[in-house]
């Protein structure tokens, strides 16, 4: 199949099979996306960041982990370490680079844990209402009362420092606002002619919420993780930074901006270069995120 | 007297599998008259009405050879000055009220600033012809309407309002968008009948768009009806009955009658040539 | 026997202050195989009755038998949905916005336990005179018309004895709503359907029942034949306001 026939097959009106079906609706958001040029940088940006994290033995130049003390604090430029060394010499470019596996595993995790136990509580909550939903919607609002930091600062210290832990920490003080736009989303949809249709086949709640609810909260908060994300990434790196997420000689951002405070007045880079990577990646997800929410948004293309 | 001359009016959107013409080449006059515009969803004939009031926002193209409104034409001015027609020269009623009044403000209120906007005058006489307006437009105890909210009112008294507010400004043209399809069809009549008064009494144009051939019928005294984005046939209201184009038969015929009982009703079988039947090409 | 009768039905919706009493002691008998019409103004209790029916309306009092079987307040059961079913006004409203034609379908023939979904997909489709290059379109992909067909198909697909018809085609266009009630002519004689329909325009409940009930503020004024309304011999001073604006 050529490239303009496989292009009419997706962009048909009347598809001939679900497979089809599927794909020309997967390929018309594509489209819809591809045409936001900011949201592309974005996705680019972090297209970029997965490869890099993926081939990171190949790419790096060094161990990330090779301590060289003659060499330590190297600026920007030197020959073999392009963005220099840190206090113990290590070369910052490879760390940054297997840093960005970690920032990764962070994020992944979070994005999995986060907005799956919003969508649940949330739409159990709604759909179901009277008594489920004012239990858990008082147990969402106990979470949300307590600043984010604090508390996930108060879990990592009761289970101990670690990235695993940090992550838990984070997703436990993250799923709130999910929960909140889940059951929001749930109480419209609830009301509407063709849940009611589906209640008169006779469907149980729990078919009405994993197959006709879910599929319509779920692109909400998918554009609201991507926006979050940026955040995840910074509590992340704050806790890194605290000393309570990932542990030295662990290359993870926020232990090396950590790491690197204590010479930012001479030494400037070795604190700046992961914090632009920081900024670059929560940069790309936002802008990854504006522009899920013009293609996903049911609401936003009515026209 | 011709109040409104529209020539040649075109409007597009343009989509991902190209350029959609919603209006296509539509010519008419208005004057001192009721004109009915007849036709089924995605006819344009809604969007002929909001491309006379210039409320087409981008990415839609409105093009017209003219639209002119004593004798200036409207695709001509400026944006302020297009502002000043809007209301004081020609106002549009929109089918839901619901959607039309601002809820969190009074309905007086909202009335004395349709009025005070195009007329320099006191508070008080603002109020005064507002509550005179809503006399007018058969409201028992405007004063009490006046403070109250829109949420507060029927859909029949809304509908109501709204004209008040629009006719306040004493516009020479009403355009009215399905004014009565939300509203019971009792309380319909009560409506088109306040419209007409008014309409006669101030020696106003008035555009009906609707979809309820019935209704235009009984109401206008002609009647534009429009088929994917043109008119195909215009006649006189009293005459639609006799109708010659096979759309407008078909659109007759396709109604239950109360009169005559059948078992299958007509369908209508739609011809492509309709479409590009009579009409001018499009602007170079 | 009738097929539905109704009688002493009260249905209220929210408590305290809020309460509405949205039908007030209504009584209805709807034969087998006969078109009954609902007749009334917005907010004249005419869609409840069919919500309370349908177990949509929860709140409701007195007596609503089906084929002779009376039924409980609360849930009703599959064997039930199999037995009645609903079209809703707004077509662009009853469909699911991401689910095919055919997800919509297969998903109601497997809650109603039917086998061979394939061939009754098809089977459907064809009753409701849509072409088979529809069935795996999104609703956005079709018309008013065409969705209010697929909402057709969706409500017989459990093979049922009674229609409630809740303002089928007020939403469509005239020349789409002819195709629609001629539609539902034919599938009644095909299906031995009962019809339950409720709308706000007389000439089409004319067109479409036997008999019909004319509903104000909840309650039934009167219940007459089509024949005896077509003679104008309603009494209620309203049903003959209702006549009078209904004929132009």
């Amino acid at each position: 199949m050529s490239d303009t026939t496989l292009r009419q097959w997706l962009l048909s009106d009347a598809p001939t099979s679900r497979r089809q079906a599927r794909l020309a609706s997967l390929y018309k958001g594509w489209l819809n996306f591809r045409s936001n040029t900011m949201a592309m940088f974005g996705l680019g940006i972090l297209v970029f960041l997965v490869l890099i994290a993926f081939c990171a033995p190949l790419v790096a130049p060094h161990d990330p982990y090779a301590q060289d003390l003659a060499n330590r604090l190297q600026p920007i430029g030197t020959e073999g370490h392009l963005l220099g060394t840190d206090s113990l010499g290590r070369d910052i470019l490879s760390r940054l680079i297997y840093g960005s596996r970690i920032t990764l595993y962070i994020v992944t995790l979070v994005a999995l844990i986060a907005p799956v136990a919003g969508l649940l509580v949330g739409t159990v909550s709604g759909y179901l209402g009277g008594w489920a939903d004012i239990v858990l919607m008082r147990i969402t609002d106990i979470f949300l009362a307590f600043p984010r930091l604090v508390l996930a600062l108060a879990f990592v210290a009761a289970l101990g420092a670690g990235i695993e832990n940090a992550v838990l920490a984070i997703s436990l003080t993250a799923w709130p606002p999910y929960a909140r736009i889940a059951r929001a989303e749930t109480l419209t949809i609830r009301s509407s002619d063709y849940i009611s249709a589906v209640r008169l086949q006779g469907a149980g709640p729990l078919r009405i919420i994993t197959k006709h609810i879910w599929p319509l909260c779920i692109s909400s908060l998918i554009v609201r993780v991507t926006l979050d994300m940026a955040g995840i990434i910074l509590a992340a790196a704050g806790l890194g930074f605290l000393g309570l997420g990932a542990q030295p000689p662990s290359p993870e951002w926020g232990a090396m901006i950590s790491g690197g405070r204590r010479f930012i007045l001479d030494h400037w880079w070795v604190a700046t270069v992961p914090g632009l990577a920081i900024f670059t990646v929560s940069l790309a997800f936002n802008l990854l995120g504006d522009g899920l929410r013009d293609v996903l948004d049911p609401k936003g293309n009515s026209q | 007297m011709t109040l409104l001359d529209v020539q040649n009016l075109w409007v597009r959107f343009p989509t991902r599998q190209g350029l959609f013409e919603a209006v296509r080449g539509v010519s008419f006059t208005l004057g001192k008259e009721r004109l009915g515009i007849v036709g089924e969803s995605g006819s344009g004939k809604s969007m002929t009405g909001r491309a006379i009031l210039r409320l087409i926002r981008p990415p839609g193209i409105v093009e017209a050879d003219h639209i002119t409104l004593e004798g200036r034409n409207l695709l001509d001015l400026p944006e302020t000055a297009m502002r000043d027609i809007r209301g004081e020269k020609i106002s549009m009623v929109m089918q839901d009220p619901k959607f039309s009044l601002n809820p969190v403000m009074r309905i007086g209120d909202q009335i004395m600033e349709a009025y005070l906007v195009h007329n320099r005058v006191s508070k008080s006489e603002a109020w005064t012809r507002s509550v005179e307006m809503l006399q007018a437009v058969s409201i028992r105890d405007p004063e009490r309407v006046m403070r109250a909210f829109p949420h507060e009112m029927s859909g029949g008294m809304g509908q109501r309002i709204m004209i008040a507010m629009m006719l306040i400004p004493n516009p020479q043209i009403l355009i009215a968008d399905e004014p009565t399809s939300a509203l019971d069809v009792t309380v319909q009549r009560q409506v088109l009948d306040i419209m007409d008064r008014l309409v006669r009494e101030r020696g106003m144009g008035l555009i009906f768009i609707s979809h309820d051939l019935n209704l235009v019928a009984d109401f206008c005294d002609r009647v534009l009806i429009m088929y994917a984005g043109r008119i195909v046939e215009t006649c006189d209201a009293g005459k639609l009955h006799e109708a010659r184009h096979p759309y407008t038969q078909g659109l007759l015929n396709s109604l239950p009658r109360f009169d005559q009982p059948r078992k299958h009703l007509d369908v209508l079988k739609r011809d492509a040539a309709w479409a590009d039947a009579p009409g001018q090409k499009g602007p170079a | 026997m009738s097929m539905i009768a109704i009688s002493d039905l009260n249905v209220w919706y929210g408590q305290g202050r809020d309460l509405v009493n949205a039908v007030r002691n209504v009584a209805l008998a709807v034969q087998p195989g006969e078109s009954f019409g609902l007749v009334g103004e917005s907010g004249s209790g005419k869609s409840t009755i069919l919500r309370a029916i349908t177990g949509l309306a929860p709140n409701w009092s007195g007596r609503i038998e089906i084929a002779g079987q009376a039924l409980a307040p609360g849930r009703r059961d599959r064997e039930f949905y199999r037995r009645v079913q609903m079209v809703f006004q707004d077509p662009y409203a009853s469909l699911h916005p991401r689910h095919t034609v055919d997800q919509v379908l297969g998903e109601t023939l497997y809650l109603a336990g039917l086998k061979g979904v394939d061939e009754r997909i098809t089977q459907l489709l064809d009753d409701v005179g849509l072409s088979r290059k529809f069935r795996f379109r999104y609703p956005h992909q079709l018309s008013g018309g065409q969705r209010q067909r697929v909402a057709i198909a969706r409500a017989l697909a459990g093979e049922p004895d009674i229609l409630l018809l809740d303002e089928p085609t007020s939403a469509l266009d005239v020349s789409v709503q002819a195709e629609i009630l001629n539609l539902l002519t034919d599938l009644r004689d095909e299906h031995d359907l009962t019809y339950l329909m409720v709308s706000h325009d007389l000439p089409v409940i004319s067109h479409m029942c036997d008999r019909l009930a004319v509903m104000k503020d909840g309650e039934v004024l009167e219940t007459l034949s089509v024949d005896a309304l077509r003679a104008m011999q309603a009494e209620h001073l309203y049903s003959i306001s209702l006549l009078k604006a209904s004929v132009v």
